[in-house]
């Protein structure tokens, strides 16, 4: 027996629908150290209007965003601040490291230059390009709802999938 | 004002400035006999032994009227062709009355390379010796507060020095890795 429903009733996951909302409200927390900071700040601004994609809120306090873009090179000295920032991040949350830098410490191969933010912290999305142009910035944030959307849960089961414990490169004992 | 005028000007102010160079380095060289003078396109330099250091400054300082410190910095002659001794500190001095300048080079070798600190003549080399400190090794023997400016206070080496790795020795490396379950 077929359920009649109104035109106006949708049938989903519980899952889906927190997702859905999750993915078109992204708030990101800005961490730009260097000129990849320039072109955060140019995604966000009205030529290419992160607005457009829900993630416009850039807010500077850690604890009202869920998306930490790490923008531009960090040093031995910051890599603490990064990562106190991130712990206090509410759940939850996604990180985006942009350029060369914050993926593998691009040019600087010195002795203070962290060599990839993913030794240290989870990294969900890395965007190539030194720095890259907002275009590229705004694809990430777009496959980043993609993913969120995909393997999203309401309570964040997938966080504590084995593979998404431990960053990327972590030197292993 | 016409180009020749231009010209001239600059000639007669270069002349002055010779002038009073070469009056201070005498005066420098009658105190100190062991100073040693050279120049190089226009610019005086000394190189004054260690033992003499402070009160070389503090006579161009109270005498000569160089009132201004630009600069202290430090070279590293680890490798240097022809080196004796490993450190040259350089001191860029200023006469902010005449416009002239001096520059000021002393040598220190391990170990422990150490020269007297200048805080006391000028208040703004505190944090110039302090860099210096940090990234070469050189101890400022009298400093007020000679703590590392740059790098962080855990940090062991001086990385400007030529025997010191660019990649480090593992520092960069040396972090706790923060996992999901941690958020």
């Amino acid at each position: 027996m077929a359920l009649e429903l109104p035109d106006n009733v949708v049938i989903t996951k519980l899952d889906d629908l927190v997702s859905w909302c999750r993915k078109n409200s992204l708030w990101p927390m800005p961490f730009a150290t260097a000129c990849c900071g320039i072109e955060l700040m140019a995604t966000g601004a009205s030529r290419h209007d992160l607005a457009r994609f829900g993630a416009e809120v850039f807010r500077f306090s850690p604890r009202q965003c869920d998306l930490m873009i790490v923008a531009g090179r960090v040093v031995m000295k910051m890599l603490p601040v990064l990562q106190r920032i991130w712990l206090q991040m509410h759940e939850p949350k996604w990180c985006i490291s942009m350029g060369a830098c914050a993926s593998t410490g691009g040019v600087f191969d010195t002795y203070s230059v962290v060599q990839g933010i993913d030794r240290f912290i989870p990294v969900d999305m890395y965007v190539p390009g030194c720095p890259p142009r907002p275009e590229q910035l705004i694809q990430a944030i777009i496959d980043l709802q993609a993913k969120i959307q995909k393997e999203g849960t309401m309570f964040g089961r997938e966080f504590a999938e084995p593979e998404r414990q431990l960053p990327k490169r972590a030197l292993r004992p | 004002m016409r180009d020749d005028e231009v010209t001239e000007l600059r000639m007669s102010r270069r002349e002055t400035q010779t002038m009073t160079t070469a009056t201070t380095l005498q005066r420098l060289a009658e105190s100190f006999p062991a100073v040693e003078t050279s120049e190089f396109r226009g610019e005086a330099r000394v190189i004054v032994p260690r033992g003499a250091a402070y009160d070389a400054l503090a006579m161009l300082k109270t005498e000569c009227g160089f009132d201004m410190l630009i600069d202290v910095t430090c070279v590293d002659y680890l490798v240097y062709r022809g080196a004796t001794k490993r450190f040259g500190l350089v001191y860029l001095l200023l006469n902010t009355a005449s416009g002239e300048r001096l520059t000021v080079r002393i040598f220190v070798d391990e170990p422990n390379p150490s020269v007297s600190s200048v805080v006391s003549l000028w208040e703004g080399a505190n944090w110039l010796e302090r860099e210096v400190w940090d990234l070469f090794g050189i101890y400022f023997e009298g400093h007020p507060d000679l703590r590392r400016i740059l790098l962080p206070e855990e940090f062991t080496a001086h990385p400007l020095r030529k025997d010191y790795p660019m990649q480090g020795r593992g520092e960069r490396h040396n972090f706790p890795v923060i996992t999901r379950a941690e958020g």
